[in-house]
């Protein structure tokens, strides 16, 4: 793990440098021209806030199950995650739908999903910090629970009419549309997982640290 | 013949840009040149866009590089006092 | 005589105890039901325009009314159970720990059902709305809606019992994790109080309003188990 960490590191950095020229050459779209390119940030952060859920509600089973320290290690690193690349995609997606819709925000019903598994997230922050000691469980079927909300996001946008973008437009993509974009994705995939390992990293070491001066008490 | 069409693209988009759309959108279409009017508002809002993306990632970084350290040489600290006594 | 109770038979005391403190002093029922016509009176002195309420604010308000006082009368009752160890008694019998979740959920489930006998009519009264004429689907909302607000709550406030912070995290965690089943009552009733009520989307509603109650109440069984072994 070590050894891969600085080449990936290197492998995301030159993902993100090259992905406002792969975004530059990209042709405009018809009926939102310029903003739309937002697109080829925004989409990339939910993807990784999703699979931050993911990982999150993940690790929060395991530690349920298991009780295994590592697991609410990576649980805990997760949820930041999920907290800092949601809130890219909530600022990001008003800022396109300003231009493309007209108004800062529509609560339709995918939008409105979003925004609650967002706040899900903050609220297990909060959780976590001033829940006092026992936490970490509670943290973790708060976790479970919200990653069991996400195909709700999915479901009520076939459910619900709704102006954003139905999930259909991803796999309909243009080829030349659909090369920055999946650059895109991948430069996020890979710097969330980089976060998780270096942030999972800062809650193993918070706890070593507990530990010795635990053992430091006379 | 293709300017007449993108011509014919700005006159609808910019009506549409005031109101909701009504229709959700099935697919993007993409084209290769912006009809005029459209590209000068929409500037800030893409760099501004850009600008979160990228300040809330270098944040990030940051702060968990900061945390890290800190915790590092704590930990260090701790280390070196919990050796005189002999490790409990 | 029985060594072990079974899961119905765990449930129904814990029901019938419940009910019973709650009969000696009706103190959750009567300030909860109270909380919940003052809610509703606020709303109309916000909604009410000229004498007459802002249209389809009926579903909206009942639906509020009722995730405002259920979180309120949630937290009461598990406060209750601090105040006297209860809990740690109840943790400590050999009942079975779903069981004892199931046997509170009932009992929040039965202060909702009180509260909404009372809300229903009110709003329907204050703010218009054809609550008659699809009374049967109505029911049949609030009843799948509630049992979602009530599995998410119920869980939410006993993991918190030992908690700092309890009052305010309850109403944090519990907010978000519950906005979908509020989305859900509100538009299911809302098509159905319309002047062309509409059925199949009240329907579709509903069906995901049972999914998630479904999901949420197995997972529920699930966690409490896990969250609340080992005591602290």
């Amino acid at each position: 793990m070590k050894k891969t960490f600085p080449i990936l590191i290197v492998l995301a950095a030159m993902l993100f440098a090259y992905a406002p020229v792969a975004i530059g050459r990209a042709p405009y779209e018809s009926t939102m021209g310029l903003v739309q390119k937002i697109f080829y940030f925004h989409v990339p952060s939910w993807f990784a806030m999703f699979l931050s859920t993911f990982v999150c509600g993940i690790a929060s089973i395991v530690y349920l199950a298991r009780r295994h320290r590592t697991a609410d290690a990576v649980a805990a690193a997760a949820a930041e995650l999920v907290v800092i690349f949601g809130l890219i995609g909530l600022i990001t997606g008003p800022l396109w739908a300003r231009r493309a819709w007209g108004v800062w925000w529509q609560w339709d019903a995918k939008l409105t999903t979003a925004l609650v598994l967002w706040l899900i997230f903050v609220a297990y922050l909060l959780l976590r910090r001033y829940g006092g000691p026992g936490s970490e469980r509670l943290g973790a079927g708060l976790a479970l629970f919200g990653m069991a909300n996400v195909p709700f996001v999915y479901w009520s946008v076939h459910i619900w009419r709704t102006v954003h973008p139905l999930t259909t437009v991803v796999p309909t993509l243009p080829r030349p549309m659909a090369g920055p974009l999946w650059l895109g994705v991948t430069a996020f995939l890979l710097l969330a997982l980089l976060l998780l390992a270096l942030r999972t990293r800062l809650e193993r070491l918070r706890r070593q640290l507990d530990d010795v001066y635990l053992a430091l008490e006379p | 013949m293709k300017r007449l069409v993108v011509a014919l693209f700005a006159l609808p988009v910019t009506l549409t840009a005031a109101q909701p759309p009504s229709q959700p959108q099935g697919g993007f279409v993409p084209i290769d040149q912006l009809p005029a009017p459209e590209s000068f508002p929409a500037a800030p809002l893409v760099i501004a866009a850009y600008a979160v993306a990228w300040l809330a990632i270098f944040f990030y970084v940051w702060s968990i590089w900061r945390r890290l350290n800190r915790v590092e040489a704590e930990l260090k600290d701790a280390l070196k006092r919990s050796e005189p006594r002999g490790r409990a | 005589m029985p060594e072990r109770f079974t899961f119905i038979e765990v449930v129904r005391l814990i029901v019938l105890k419940d009910l019973a403190i709650e009969l000696r002093s009706r103190e959750i029922v009567y300030t909860t039901l109270f909380f919940a016509i003052s809610c509703v009176l606020v709303f109309a002195f916000g909604l009410v325009r000229e004498g007459r309420p802002v249209d389809e604010a009926a579903p909206a308000i009942l639906w509020i009314a009722i995730a405002f006082s259920g979180t309120l009368a949630i937290g009461r009752t598990f406060e209750r159970e601090r105040q006297n160890e209860t809990l740690r008694a109840l943790l400590l019998s050999p009942a079975d720990r779903p069981a004892l979740y199931v046997g509170k959920l009932v009992g929040v489930l039965g202060l909702l059902a009180a509260v909404e006998c009372v809300l229903v009519p009110l709003v329907a009264l204050m703010f218009g709305g054809a609550f008659l004429s699809h009374f049967g689907m109505i029911v049949g909302l609030l009843a799948l809606g509630s049992t979602g607000f009530a599995a998410v709550g119920t869980l939410f406030a006993a993991m918190l019992l030992r908690s700092r912070s309890r009052d305010v995290l309850l109403p944090i965690v519990l907010y978000p994790m519950t906005v979908p089943v509020i989305i859900a009552g509100v538009r299911g009733t809302a098509a159905l109080l319309q002047p062309e009520p509409a059925i199949e989307v009240a329907r579709s509603w509903g069906a995901m309003l049972l999914c998630f109650d479904v999901v949420f109440v197995t997972l529920a069984l699930w966690t409490f188990e896990a969250v609340m072994s080992d005591g602290a």
